[in-house]
């Protein structure tokens, strides 16, 4: 958004401009009818100004080093919003005139019902639950065929009711007829939606399910993978990871999610990287804290959210079910200006100092986030979780949330090892794309020994990329390769995520994500990758 | 006191040289002169010159420790790795001894030409070997080797009959050794052996082979088809055959 605009009341000018705002989307011919009607919505909400905050928090918004994530200016229902399906399936729900469902066919429309009244950010469900633990009290009369084919007509309506790859079920830890049924079902529709995880917890997922989980990667890029021990550990057992791998709890959600640019923060810093956390990260820090806070309370007290919906009325979010998330972006340009101030020049992934100095700012950030109090956020101890944010379409040149950048990634090993230290700082979602070389596919095990490492050396998310496939991963979510050129050619596409999903892949450089070859590493081979 | 070996080369992850995901070491050195080598550079016993390295088992070993969650296992590769089988046990005697290292599988990428004492030395600290069988006919073999294939038949029958044969490679050079004859006896011959190991149809690619190499074509899928519906037609069973691809041999 323009500078300036956050503070400012709408005078002539500005009713000038956001006429032809209006018009420019009611005229746009690659927008579907839905995605003009959000387009709209949010013009319209941002005709009203947006919540106070201090002259410093607005320089720094008008600065871009903090950002409200265009989430619109009047904040009116949370960011994510995980309602407990569990719940609703059990005493049916008065609101949308549903009893209990008792077969499959039952649930799946209940389901659907509910989905189709969930509010958050991108004007569809970015949680669709605990998939298999939702459905697998209605199986035992249905075979596996039958079953297959009941569970693809549901996820093909997921994907054209819902058509935003930012939708998320999830899987596991479990193995069962479900899982491996939803599984299969994904490999044999190839949609981006549902984005999909699944949970993995040493002894509890066998490797006959992780070798599905793979087989299912090679085909279309997903499950990615979630650690869900350490995610117990921090969030409790009742957890979901919605929109990219956003983790947060059950029967509530994100109020709002405001990021901090690391990059523009170290471009304020002066001086050696040894004070950069007291001096310069933690008082940026508080006017991105500043910002959650204005948002939350406007959602919370203005907005009354939580007075009005009928998910609160039944039970399905309560206000102490809710946090906020404390997103960052720009780890990689960060560690490398201030290597530069140190005179030690140095990389994220490709130098040991530079390394070591990223997880010292990643833990650093996480306890100035996680002592920060912040009102609403009961659920998680009374502060905001740290993010670490996958980026907007409109980056150019900055590294999603604490990633090595696209193309300076080092050998496998070194790449996972080097990023997971910061995971366990990072609640509320970190992930790091590791791309696969498609011959991999003959030797599931192989990744699947990779994923297993993965998580043993603490990563909290795993997601893997196949190199060159159909699907593209673009930050946690993905888009077809097809859409990508249909965009380009200034056609309509289904998937309102696609449209994101295309001013990202220019932006930053996807295409030159390093793919791990796995046929055979040689780690000399990967010495000048990138340079 | 950690002996040496000398090493070619060490790929850290491969999904190329047995199940999962494995650390291989290939050795410098081969008793073979195949034609089809990819890899001529790593026959020579003592190069004077080359890639090859001294290497402490030791730090193999502590190399291996770091990455060991991300393994399934451990491969000595080559050239031939028997050729420096001493080294090879004590690597798999250290990796067997320690905690970081002691669940990976052993394995080794043999041609197979090596002595008796070899495998029964290596056989209680491995878990198995992975052979390449060139031809069955011994005028084929010396004709692609430089070497007759008593010693290799030999072998395969010793590690059979102390349950190390992991898998036999069948390296497929069109017109070569796939005729259906040749194909038929092979499939009689593996057939007999009492542990049912695996057998890995690989077709042959001229990618960095020498000159002399250049009178064999590469394999297609379609010949590897044929050559699994000779080995089927001679007795094996469908599902032991896997066919490893078009993918370079090591031992060419």
């Amino acid at each position: 958004m323009p500078a300036g605009q956050h503070r400012r009341t709408l005078t002539e000018m500005d009713t000038d401009e956001h006429r032809h705002t209006v018009r420019g989307l009611v005229d746009d011919p690659t927008l579907t009818y839905r995605q003009r009607v959000q387009a709209l919505a949010i013009a319209a909400e941002n005709t009203l100004d947006p919540p106070p905050v201090s002259e410093a928090c607005a320089a720094a918004m008008d600065k871009r080093i903090v950002c409200d994530m265009r989430e619109g200016h009047a904040p009116y229902r949370p960011r994510y919003t995980l309602p407990d399906y569990e719940l609703a399936m059990r005493q049916g729900s008065a609101f949308l005139e549903l009893a209990p469902p008792t077969t499959f066919d039952d649930a799946t429309t209940f389901l659907l019902a509910l989905y189709g009244n969930v509010p958050s950010i991108t004007g569809h469900p970015v949680w669709f639950g605990d998939l298999d633990h939702l459905l697998t009290p209605f199986i035992d009369d249905l075979d596996d065929d039958e079953l297959r084919a009941r569970l693809r007509r549901f996820w093909v309506l997921l994907d054209r009711l819902f058509p935003d790859a930012f939708a998320h079920a999830n899987l596991g830890p479990e193995d069962g007829r479900m899982v491996r049924a939803a599984l299969a079902v994904h490999r044999e529709v190839r949609q981006v939606v549902p984005n999909l995880t699944l949970r993995v917890q040493p002894r509890v997922t066998p490797d006959d399910l992780l070798l599905d989980a793979m087989r299912t990667v090679v085909a279309v890029a997903q499950p990615h993978l979630v650690n869900h021990p350490m995610m117990v550990a921090d969030l409790g057992d009742r957890y979901g990871v919605v929109s990219c791998y956003n983790s947060l709890p059950v029967g509530g959600g994100a109020h709002t999610l405001v990021r901090l640019d690391l990059r523009e923060v170290a471009l304020l810093h002066h001086g050696s990287s040894e004070r950069f956390i007291t001096d310069t990260l933690a008082p940026q820090a508080e006017l991105a804290a500043e910002l959650i806070e204005a948002r939350i309370r406007h959602l919370v007290e203005q907005a009354r959210f939580f007075d009005h919906s009928w998910l609160v009325h039944e039970g399905l979010l309560r206000l102490d079910r809710l946090t906020a998330m404390f997103g960052v972006v720009g780890l990689a340009e960060c560690v490398e200006h201030l290597c530069v101030l140190d005179g030690q020049p140095g990389r994220y992934g490709q130098d040991a100092h530079a390394d070591a100095l990223a997880q010292r700012i990643v833990a650093g950030l996480a306890d100035i986030v996680h002592s920060r109090p912040m009102p609403y956020c009961e659920a998680t101890g009374g502060h905001a979780l740290l993010h670490s944010q996958a980026g907007l379409e409109s980056d150019v040149g900055l590294t999603a949330g604490t990633r090595v950048r696209a193309g300076d990634e080092p050998d496998l090993y070194r790449h996972l090892l080097a990023v997971a230290p910061n995971h366990r700082h990072v609640p509320s979602g970190i992930s790091d794309i590791v791309r696969l070389d498609p011959t991999v596919g003959g030797n599931l095990q192989a990744a699947v020994d990779i994923a297993k490492g993965a998580l043993a050396a603490g990563m909290r998310d795993v997601t893997f990329e196949v190199a060159g496939g159909e699907f593209v991963r673009i930050t946690g979510y993905l888009v077809r390769r097809s859409d990508l050129a249909r965009i380009a050619d200034e056609q309509t596409v289904r998937h309102s995520s696609s449209v994101l999903g295309a001013g990202s892949f220019t932006n930053a450089h996807l295409d030159g994500r390093t793919a791990q070859d796995v046929t055979r590493v040689r780690s000399h081979e990967f010495d000048g990758a990138g340079r | 006191m950690s002996s040496t070996a000398l090493v070619a080369d060490i790929v850290p992850a491969s999904c190329v040289d047995g199940p999962g995901n494995r650390f291989v070491v290939f050795l410098q050195g081969c008793t073979f002169n195949c034609l089809a080598c990819h890899n001529p550079q790593t026959i020579a016993r003592a190069p004077r010159a080359g890639p090859a390295d001294r290497r402490r088992v030791d730090d193999i070993v502590d190399e291996i420790a770091e990455v060991a969650p991300f393994l399934s296992g451990v491969t000595v590769s080559g050239g031939e790795a028997t050729c420096q089988w001493h080294a090879v046990h004590e690597l798999f005697q250290e990796l067997a001894r320690r905690p970081a290292t002691r669940r990976l599988t052993r394995l080794v990428d043999t041609n197979g030409d090596a002595d008796p004492i070899v495998w029964d030395a290596l056989g209680p600290v491995m878990h198995g070997a992975m052979v390449d069988l060139k031809a069955l006919d011994p005028t084929i073999h010396q004709f692609l080797t430089g070497r007759p294939n008593d010693r290799v038949l030999a072998s395969i029958r010793q590690l059979d009959a102390l349950h190390r044969l992991h898998e036999v490679r069948l390296l497929v050079i069109p017109s070569v050794n796939d005729s259906r004859d040749q194909m038929a006896a092979t499939a009689r011959w593996l057939g007999a052996l009492t542990s049912q190991p695996d057998i890995a149809v690989q077709g042959f690619r001229s990618d960095g082979t020498r000159p002399a190499a250049r009178a064999f074509r590469d394999a297609r899928q379609d010949d590897l088809e044929v050559v699994v519906s000779r080995l089927v037609d001679g007795g094996l069973p469908r599902e032991r055959i896997r066919v490893a691809g078009v993918t370079t041999s090591q031992h060419g």
